[in-house]
């Protein structure tokens, strides 16, 4: 809502309150003001002048050589490029010295060896949004209306001595989305009084009864229908106050019958439509909804379809008008119009948002509708525009109005306790302080000892129970002004819970192992949301009915294509030590078309690419591998408290190397997987060798356990014996550790593998593993002959089981 | 031997004066004081020596094993300084090369300010709730007063999936889910982390997703001022002890009255780019709970009040690191992420 300043001014005193004040106190107390913006754009000097001649310039086909008589200092001689110049003519001339928006200064000049003493203006060098004119004016110099006269100053006539506050209102409240709406707020926030415009109509002898007759169909779509009818109008252009104040209002000024219209549309936040009576015959009025199929030729002249959800105006056969969001040609006001049949309604809001959305034709009517509008303005909006039809159209209003109405909303009565107001508030308001706010706000109220019963008036719909009058006291009396306390009596142990405080922990774990949290988008798309193996059961992937994208219209069910995507920007980066995580959602579901909520699969999922550590001068690169990921696993894990982890490879798990990848068990539950992406997958994502994992954070949550005590330091000292053994390629570390364990007995403290390798010399398919192992008896020193014994038959199980050979 | 004597003295003493290394003076020591060297060949002629002299001259034999020992121990100690100079210059290095780079990551920046924010609510006894992503309609809408032809509600602003499920626009459901659990009971005191989503086109200011924190206390004589007072030393602990905030009146379908809140900008109130010269950055929104919010979630309006906020981590990881663009967060530019290194 765009509000005059000086528009404003005509209901409610602003002496001594500048816009600036005026922006700063509305939005200090709840109406936003988004932007000031003085229509001077910065011009002075500039005033009205009369063209007495206009002559071709002698050596410039494009210019003209004009006389002008700005009234004190005689002719002027200006020369002016516009083609719409011409003698006889008022127009906005910058004398020498004067100055135009952008900081322009017009000096005397020559053009073309003529000499120019002044320039004649178009609306945009005045900087005047020139969209909101007429496009002859757009494109040449602003012709003024006649009845100018000369020598005034232009900032007075145009209105430029004025500035506009743009409000961005709240959906509560719609009442300022009128000029007297607003002077009703703004006059409770200066303690002033508002007055509203005093209605003056002057009926005519000719009674409306039998020349305009209204009826309404569709009871639940519009509750009152009111119609006057004036004859006689003349349609020419508005005064130069009327279009000035529009054009502040951001409203298009057009002729005066619509410009009326528009006017007290904006005055009262009623919106009014002018009919061409003799086009509406028999003036008979009937709202109704559309039929299927049936269509209406708008003001736009576009035909358009309706359908039954459709309210219309009807002149009892065809449609006249869509009801609150525009006219139809049919009934349309032209130069050629005389008798207007005025409407003033109220229409439902929800009926006229929802044609407006589907006809894609949004007004600033229509707005006004779909926010509900007053039904005790219906009338007053309707009499003013009559009357000023009549004084500025020459229009005679005919007697009575064509009325019909559904229902009278009832007296606005609310109670408010002062006991629940100062309770609520935290303040120690008396009840002489309320009741002074409410006089304030021009609300009539009744005192009944701590109640106070207050009417709310019907332009404040927002108004319906308690809490809102307490709103209405407790912006009035200021926020500032209420105190600052705490809680009182309300103490409570402010803790995270178990699996809130362990997320923390594994995030620092990942930091304190040199990995940087990501955090991904949650919506994908189809030709990735199947790339890795997932580790949930199966998911249907989840569609946005709505998406802004394709590339962004399903729900991820995995965070591995996240993070590959954001390795691979990094890459482009030239980041090339990737060490990334996400903790984050993931959407599970089995149903194709989901009609219940999803899993929410809180993921834990790691990306590691590039090499070990940074480049420098001091060491090699070493490369992240498989084991690099998997000790950063091992870590979280001991971190954690988690115990009998496995690792088993796997072969079959979708985007990773099949030679390279393992599901990672705790306690034989699956919990996640670890390995490398598929040198393919690699390739798709633009990735180098990539290695990745991704747990069930619920599962790791689940199996974290917290420290259980001191394990006592030995008091005997260890005996280790190193074994190295030759087995078959295919023979895992978990395999011998195995063995050794449980071949060696509670004597056995440790098994450490301290050396792999394959070389040909071992044999085909052949690899060592060298062993120590380590022995500790708690009670007492062991001796040697005891450990041989045992380390021996760990030797001879070794051998039995895998065909191991010691070696030396 | 008197004589014999003093020339080993004088022998002995010159030549340690030219020896260069710790090794030669362990020769040296042997050579004249060893168990076959020469004071000791010297001295087995003291039995041929009568009464008289023995003594003498066995003083003397001390007095030069004692200078002898003196000089050992003197030039011991110079080679061994001498020594010990040239290791260390052997070793010195160039301190001026860079160290050995210790790998430690770092918190997304919106977690770190996710963690932030908690402490402070935690520190206030208030517990951390957490829902789900996506909703059903009836609690991220209907059940915060918003139903379903609300003016304030629009299709087009939200993701749904059907016409019933959508992804959250904000974390309030997670108000409405934990009163309607709580069955009643108070006091409520829970902040709600999360993602949340909205139908907007990205941008440097607009983002799909983005994450809010939303409180809410519910209880017998929650009032106003204590929304003021706890949002205060929120703003105090966030942006520094003379913070202060400024309430203004606004609009929320679930509260009332409402408020948003401004805090004082980094700049202290003097006024900066990123508070664009006003002093005060708009971080919050909040009010006091609407009485039909917790009459949906079958608490007596009559009888319990409270009061919610909500807040936009992206905005204020924004004004607190003076980040110019909201998809930074979503980016995960490696160059980005790693300035986050620091508390
Ligand atoms: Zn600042």
């Amino acid at each position: 809502m765009f509000v005059s300043y000086k528009w404003l001014a005509n209901y409610v005193d602003l002496t001594g309150i500048s816009p600036e004040d005026l922006a700063e106190k509305l939005t200090r107390s709840g109406i936003e003001v988004e932007g000031i913006e003085k229509r001077n754009q910065g011009i002075s000097s500039v005033v009205v002048g009369y063209v007495v001649s206009r002559e071709k310039h002698p050596d410039a086909d494009k210019l003209n050589v004009c006389k002008v008589d700005v009234g004190t200092e005689g002719h002027l001689q200006i020369v002016c490029g516009a083609k719409n110049v011409d003698a006889g003519q008022k127009v906005p001339v910058a004398l020498v010295g004067a100055k135009l928006p952008g900081g322009l200064k017009i000096k005397k000049s020559k053009l073309r060896g003529v000499e120019s003493k002044g320039m004649i203006c178009s609306a945009r060098e005045l900087g005047i949004n020139d969209k909101l004119l007429p496009k002859e004016i757009q494109e040449g110099i602003f012709v003024l209306p006649e009845e100018l006269e000369k020598g005034q100053s232009i900032e007075s006539i145009l209105g430029l001595d004025d500035a506009v506050l743009e409000l961005s209102l709240t959906p509560n409240r719609s009442d300022c989305l009128s000029m007297i709406g607003t002077a009703y707020e703004v006059g409770a926030i200066l303690d002033r009084e508002v007055i509203e415009p005093t209605i003056d109509i002057q009926e005519s002898d000719e009674s409306i009864e039998g020349k305009v007759k209204v009826s309404i169909e569709a009871t639940d779509e519009c509750n009152r229908y009111m119609g006057r009818l004036i004859k006689g109008v003349t349609l020419a252009p508005s005064p130069m106050w009327l279009q000035n104040l529009l054009i502040a209002a951001g409203v298009r000024p057009i002729n005066n019958v619509v410009d009326i219209t528009n006017y007290v549309m904006l005055e009262t936040g009623q919106p009014l439509h002018a009919f061409d009576y003799d086009q509406v015959p028999g003036g008979n009025i009937v709202v109704r909804k559309a039929k299927t199929g049936e269509k209406i030729v708008t003001l736009d002249d576009i035909e358009r379809e309706l359908d039954e959800e459709m309210l219309l105006i009807t002149n009892g056969e065809q449609p006249i008008a869509i009801a609150g969001v525009m006219g139809g040609a049919n009934s349309e006001v032209t130069g050629d119009t005389h008798n207007i049949l005025l409407e003033s309604a109220q229409f439902a809001g929800s009926s006229v948002r929802k044609t407006s959305r589907k006809l894609g034709l949004r007004s600033e009517a229509s707005l006004r509708f779909e926010k509900e509008i007053d039904f005790h303005t219906v009338q007053k909006a309707l009499d003013r525009a009559a009357s000023l039809l009549a004084e500025l159209a020459g229009g005679k209003v005919a007697r009575g109005i064509a009325d019909a109405h559904v229902s009278t909303p009832e007296e606005n009565w609310v109670p408010l306790r002062m006991s629940n107001l100062n309770n609520l508030l935290g303040t120690q308001l008396g009840i002489e302080e309320v009741e002074k706010i409410f006089t304030r706000l021009s609300f009539h109220y009744k005192v009944d000892g701590e109640l106070i019963n207050v009417h709310a008036p019907s332009r404040r719909k927002d108004i319906t129970r308690e809490v809102d009058l307490i709103e209405e006291v407790a912006r009035l009396y200021g926020y500032d002004n209420i105190p600052t306390t705490l809680p009182v009596g309300l103490n409570t142990r402010g803790a995270l819970t178990r699996e809130q405080g362990l997320r923390r922990i594994i995030r620092d774990i990942f930091n304190a192992m040199g990995m940087d949290e990501v955090s991904t988008y949650s919506f994908t798309r189809s030709e990735i949301i199947h790339d890795f193996a997932s580790i949930y059961k199966e998911s249907e992937p989840i569609s946005l009915a709505m998406p802004m994208s394709e590339e962004r219209s399903l729900l991820r069910i995995n965070l591995i294509p996240h993070l590959a995507e954001t390795a691979a920007y990094n890459l482009n980066r030239k980041q090339r030590n990737i060490s990334i995580f996400e903790i984050g959602n993931v959407f599970i579901t089995e149903e194709k078309n989901i009609t219940k909520l999803p899993d929410e699969k809180m993921t834990i999922a790691g990306l590691l690419a590039g090499n070990q550590a940074e480049e420098h001068w001091g060491q090699s690169n070493i490369p992240v591998d498989f084991y690099y990921v998997k000790g950063i696993l091992e870590g979280l894990f001991t971190r954690l408290g988690i115990k009998g982890v496995s690792y088993k490879g796997a072969e079959d798990l979708k985007g990773m190397h099949p030679g390279r990848s393992a599901q990672i068990m705790i306690q034989d539950k699956k919990v996640g997987y670890i390995g490398q992406i598929h040198p393919v997958f690699a390739q798709k994502y633009d990735i180098d060798e990539t290695y990745v994992f991704q747990l069930d954070g619920e599962q790791i949550l689940h199996f974290a356990t917290a420290h259980t005590g001191m394990i006592p330091l030995p008091k005997y000292p260890e005996i280790t014996r190193d074994i190295a053994v030759v087995v078959d390629g295919g023979v895992t570390a978990d395999e011998l550790r195995n063995i050794i364990e449980k071949t060696a007995g509670s004597l056995l403290e440790s098994v450490t593998i301290f050396d792999v390798y394959t070389d040909a010399k071992l044999g085909e398919n052949k690899k060592s593993i060298a062993v120590s192992c380590s022995y500790r008896d708690l009670e007492k020193t062991l001796i040697d002959e005891e450990v041989q014994k045992v380390h021996d038959k760990v030797v001879a199980a070794l051998a039995q089981e895998y065909g191991a050979e010691l070696r030396a | 031997m008197r004589e014999r004597l003093e020339q080993l003295n004088k022998e002995a003493l010159e030549e340690l004066c030219h020896i260069g290394n710790s090794q030669l003076v362990q020769d040296l020591r042997v050579k004249y004081l060893g168990k076959k060297g020469r004071l000791t060949e010297i001295l087995r002629g003291m039995g041929k020596l009568s009464a008289e002299e023995r003594p003498i001259i066995g003083q003397l034999a001390n007095t030069v094993r004692e200078n002898i020992e003196q000089k050992l121990e003197e030039v011991k100690v110079a080679i061994e300084k001498k020594e010990i100079e040239a290791k260390l210059q052997r070793e010195s290095l160039d301190v001026t090369l860079p160290g050995r780079p210790i790998q430690v990551g770092n918190r997304h920046p919106l977690t770190l300010v996710i963690e932030q924010i908690e402490d402070v609510f935690l520190g206030m006894g208030f517990t951390v709730a957490e829902g789900f992503e996506v909703e059903q309609d009836y609690y991220n809408f209907e059940a915060l007063n918003l139903p379903k032809d609300h003016p304030a509600r629009d299709m087009q602003d939200s993701f749904y999936i059907t016409e019933e499920i959508l992804m959250r626009t904000h974390t309030s459901p997670v108000q409405a889910r934990t009163m309607e659990k709580m069955e009643g009971e108070v006091p409520v005191k829970i902040i709600c982390p999360g993602r949340v989503y909205r139908r907007d086109n990205d941008d440097a200011t607009h983002s799909h997703v983005f994450t809010q924190i939303e409180g809410l206390m519910v209880g017998e004589n929650v009032r106003m001022s204590d929304l003021k007072g706890v949002l205060l030393e929120f703003a105090q602990q966030m942006f520094g002890e003379n913070a202060g905030i400024r309430l203004r009146p606004s609009f929320f379908p679930f509260t009332e009255p409402s408020a948003e809140v401004d805090v004082t900008c980094m700049c202290g109130g003097e006024g900066c780019k990123i508070c664009k010269n006003t002093g005060w950055i708009e971080v919050l929104g909040s009010g006091m709970v609407h009485p039909r919010v917790l009459e949906m979630a079958g608490y007596d309006s009559e009888k319990y009040t409270g009061f919610a906020f909500g807040l936009g981590v992206e905005r204020i990881a924004m004004k607190k690191y003076d980040i110019d663009d909201i998809r930074q967060f979503y980016t995960n530019d490696l160059r980005f992420l790693k300035q986050f290194n620091r508390v």
